[in-house]
């Protein structure tokens, strides 16, 4: 398809769009407040509806007015039935845009005929139509409107962030501290309200009532997930609703094409790419994501099975009058209830960095191998003693506890158990406390 | 407070505006004037009322019927739905089951069967419904987001998803979308017979299995992790819950339209819940709301021009949730604070016996000051004055020649009551909590009120070295002077 200059206005229209509502719907997600974003793009219809009803005009002021006292409105009132009424939250919310959005179509049905105000619009959203043929004259230069609204929704918006930092920073994590601190937590609270409708209002020609929902919390969302600064995730979710704004248009045009068909909505393509790209840092996040923390887990559960691998050898040693033993792989994997898969790659772990050898009767300490081995019976006898002493637990209990805790035990954790227990040199068991390695046998 | 207050008010503006600006845009009309509405606005006549109040046209008896029997399966499934605190599952779940009518439109109509079919449609939403209802719960378990942006991020993406799909359908030779925007707006108007009988099978298979499994689903709802330790099927009953509101929500989609099928399934139960604390009778209470609503909802509809059934409808379940949040039995506003405002004036008559017991104990002076009064608590000169008008009516105190107060027989066995509760239970802070002798009084001063005769033997019997029966005890503190 030939990319003419209505795709890169709406392209333009639709990043403009993306960035003002990527702001306040990253505070939304940061106050767990995201379905306040899909109340308020619901409920500013009735405030349009009214607007168009009394001032019998499509102008900005009015539209901005109506949905700025929408906005506070629906946050009242929900506070309102929370409060008094004892209902949770949710429902709360459920009651108030429900009611609100069911008042607006009535409203829009009595005055369907007089007013340019058409429900497919406000559903879907019309940025097809941005250009060319709803331009404003600015400075001499004809931009369209929607183009004109988004970037000016977007100005006010990094304005009042940059006015407001300090303050919208504290009060989203901490609103106690931001009552202490004499920022009055109220006030920004209803500041974002305002936001929110009038960015809900804004966008709404552009992407439709429910998209917007997708353009406030999907980038906010996805940012969170990025990174744990909150000036970073502001910055993040901005340039993640372009890039879905971008991406979104790009795919409305081509994607269809393969399938033979011509076009689809681009208002919906950019809602199903910011969730794309959602998807994407979902699975791939550095910290917070799904395969980060599964590579995690896993290289935990590698660790903890190599480390019982060695100790179980070394207790084997111990039985034996410490003789050198070798066990064969198969004994090992019954007695070690981890999966076959895991055990598998410790071996090769071990073999590899020269702690085990592997031998026609089986698995076998080497020097190193030994000393780490008994670094953890160390660790695992202490913490058997140590709370057998402080906790009172019977010696049957303390095993399973110290299986754990054998793990994360350090040097200096080691001395503090030990003086703990005044150097006894028994565990529980009656077995003797191997004593530390010597710091020579490290090198 | 005063910030509300103002909030308050311009809202209450808001709303007469809106209804002001409706009324003219009637009056307008009628006029024959410049208007907004151009259809004329008649109120219809009592023939026509009777017609569609008892239901004689064919249409309007479907279309009656079909909503009543929308508004009992919502109202019963949706009291639960309430108590597990989803009810924004429920609006998450009806938008991303949009996509999944857009799919088996596209399914049907590829294999060539007519795309409109309206069995294939719902099972294609109540898949992606289902679908929604997963994404949601792994958003929740696997990232540090919590419900609130799971909920959203669903909602959005999968309508987005919807909308694309709708947008292609449009584009498919021969497809036809119109007919699916009723799913978006709803179109209970035009419901048809057969319609309104699937809705009355759902609504049956929906109250016959909340009845079965009535006691599951109650247990789930108030505590799972008891049913869980009781080796209930929780999850299973979980996935049957949610099974039921995506199928009646699926329902209500068609009819009703996508907001406001979640209105039916939240406004009912929580309008019902200012009426009881029992559950059965929430989920008949939210039913019976439900199902009026429906009736009344479609009836207006139906007399009166321009006024879409789903909207009115809910506007109709408001109403009922307003006049059950003011005036319900048992949490509505108007109860409660009549409860509050009783405990008030117990309160603070108790606090009134208890400063002049406490006046007289160090004084040895039955005469007290109205200054020394004011002294001893936090009031101000005409609450004081208002507390002793309403001591004097109930013959607790009298009044002195000389301007003085004193208690009355009547008053002292009370006040001493009262202060020798006061200062059990600091005595029991003391020995039994290890608080410091400084730190009680505020504690004791918030529970005097509430210990009841079984609490005080218990505490006799705990103390009973320390106190003395029937005596009132030395305060354990010094009572400080509040200069």
């Amino acid at each position: 398809m030939e990319w003419s200059a209505l795709h890169t206005w709406i392209v333009i229209v639709g990043s403009l769009c993306a960035m003002a509502c990527a702001m306040p719907g990253a505070l939304l997600v940061l106050r767990r407040m995201s379905m306040m974003g899909d109340a308020i793009s619901h409920t500013v219809l009735p405030g349009l509806a009214i607007a168009f009803l009394v001032t019998h005009s499509r102008s900005p002021l009015a539209m901005f007015t109506g949905a700025a006292v929408i906005g506070v409105l629906t946050a009242v009132l929900i506070q309102t039935v929370h409060r008094y009424g004892k209902t949770d939250t949710g429902a709360a919310m459920g009651i108030v845009f429900t009611t609100l959005f069911a008042l607006g179509v009535v409203l829009m049905r009595q005055a369907i005929d007089h007013v340019h105000i058409d429900a497919d619009c406000v559903l879907y959203g019309a940025i097809e139509n941005s250009y060319p043929f709803d331009n404003l004259l600015i400075l001499g230069a004809e931009l369209p409107r929607a183009a004109v609204i988004n970037g000016g929704m977007f100005m006010v918006n990094l304005i009042l962030i940059c006015v407001f930092y300090k303050e919208f920073k504290i009060s989203s994590f901490d609103p106690a501290l931001a009552t202490t601190l004499g920022i009055n937590a109220q006030v920004m609270h209803y500041l974002l309200m305002i936001m929110t409708a009038a960015t809900a209002v804004a966008a709404f020609e552009t992407v439709g009532s429910i998209l917007v929902i997708a353009m406030l919390i999907v980038p906010g969302a996805t940012a969170y997930l990025l990174t744990d600064r909150f000036g970073v995730m502001l910055i993040l979710s901005v340039v993640i609703g372009v890039l879905s704004a971008i991406g979104g248009h790009v795919a409305a045009i081509t994607v269809p094409s393969w399938f033979g068909y011509t076009s689809a909505s681009t208002s919906g393509m950019m809602a199903l790419m910011s969730g794309v790209i959602f998807t994407i840092v979902w699975i791939t996040a550095p910290r917070h994501g799904v395969a980060s923390k599964m590579l995690g887990r896993l290289s935990l559960s590698l660790n903890i099975a190599c480390e019982d691998v060695l100790g179980m050898l070394y207790r084997l040693e111990e039985l034996d009058r410490n003789q050198r033993t070798s066990l064969p792989g198969h004994h090992i994997r019954e007695a070690i209830m981890t999966r076959s898969l895991t055990l598998s790659l410790a071996f090769s772990r071990l073999v590899r960095s020269g702690q085990l050898t592997r031998s026609e009767a089986g698995y076998e300490l080497t020097s190193a191998g030994r000393d780490r081995a008994r670094n953890i019976v160390r660790s695992h006898r202490l913490w058997e003693t140590w709370l057998a002493k402080y906790l009172n637990l019977p010696a049957d209990h303390v095993h399973m506890p110290a299986e754990r805790l054998e793990h994360i035990t350090d040097e200096q954790m080691q001395r503090q158990l030990e003086e703990g227990i005044d150097q006894t040199s028994q565990d529980p068991h009656g077995k003797s406390i191997p004593p530390p390695v010597p710091p020579a046998s490290h090198a | 407070m005063i910030a509300t207050r103002i909030m308050l008010f311009l809202c209450a503006g808001i709303l007469v505006l809106s209804f002001t600006a409706t009324a003219s845009a009637q009056t307008e009309s009628r006029k024959g004037g410049h208007s907004i509405t151009d259809a004329g606005f008649e109120w219809p006549d009592a023939e026509q009322v009777s017609r569609v109040l008892l239901m004689k046209d064919h249409n309007t008896r479907v279309v009656v019927l079909g909503v009543m029997f929308l508004g009992l399966a919502s109202g019963t499934i949706g009291t639960f739905l309430l108590l597990r605190k989803r009810s924004l599952t429920a609006d998450a779940l009806s938008h991303a089951a949009l996509p999944g009518i857009a799919m088996s439109f596209i399914l049907m109509h590829l294999l060539g069967g007519d795309g409109k079919n309206l069995p294939g449609l719902l099972i294609g939403a109540a898949v992606f419904g289902a679908i929604g209802v997963g994404c949601i719960l792994l958003i929740r378990s696997t990232t540090r987001l919590k419900d609130d942006a799971a909920l959203g991020i669903v909602l959005s993406v999968f309508f987005g998803l919807g909308m694309v799909l709708l947008s292609i359908i449009q584009d498919m030779p021969g497809g036809d979308a119109a007919g699916l925007n009723r799913f978006i707006f709803g179109k209970a108007a035009s419901m048809l017979q057969s319609d309104a009988l699937l809705i009355l099978i759902i609504a049956i298979i929906v109250v016959i299995t909340c009845a079965l499994i009535f006691k599951e689903f109650k247990l789930l709802c108030f505590d799972q992790g008891y049913a869980r330790s009781q080796g209930w099927p929780t999850l299973k009953l979980d996935i049957a819950l949610m099974s039921l509101v995506v199928t009646v929500t699926v329902i209500a989609l068609q009819s009703v339209g996508v907001v406001m099928a979640v209105a039916l399934l939240i406004i009912p139960p929580a309008a019902a819940r200012f009426w009881t604390d029992r559950l059965r009778n929430m989920a008949i209470g939210a039913a019976a709301i439900g199902t009026a609503s429906g009736y009344l909802g479609a009836t207006i509809s139906a007399l009166m021009p321009k006024m879409p059934t789903g909207p009115v409808i809910v506007l109709v379940c408001t109403t009922c949730f307003i006049i059950s949040m003011i005036c319900g039995t048992r949490r509505g506003i108007i109860v409660r604070s009549l409860e509050h405002f009783s405990l008030t004036r117990r309160v603070g008559m108790q606090h009134l016996l208890r400063a002049m017991f406490e006046l007289t104990e160090r004084t040895q002076l039955e005469r007290i000051a109205f200054d020394q009064l004011l002294d001893k608590r936090s009031w101000t000169p005409a609450q004081l004055r208002q507390l002793l008008r309403r001591a004097r009516a109930q013959r607790l105190v009298f009044e002195n020649a000389d301007d003085t107060i004193s208690l009355t027989e009547f008053g002292i066995t009370e006040a001493r009551r009262v202060t020798r509760n006061h200062r059990l239970w600091e005595t029991y802070l003391i020995t039994h909590a290890d608080i410091a002798p400084s730190h009680v009084d505020r504690d004791a001063d918030m529970i005097e009120h509430v210990l009841g005769a079984e609490l005080i033997e218990r505490l006799e019997a705990v103390l009973d070295k320390k106190i003395p029966a029937k005596a009132v005890p030395p305060s354990p503190h010094p009572l400080g002077e509040l200069a």
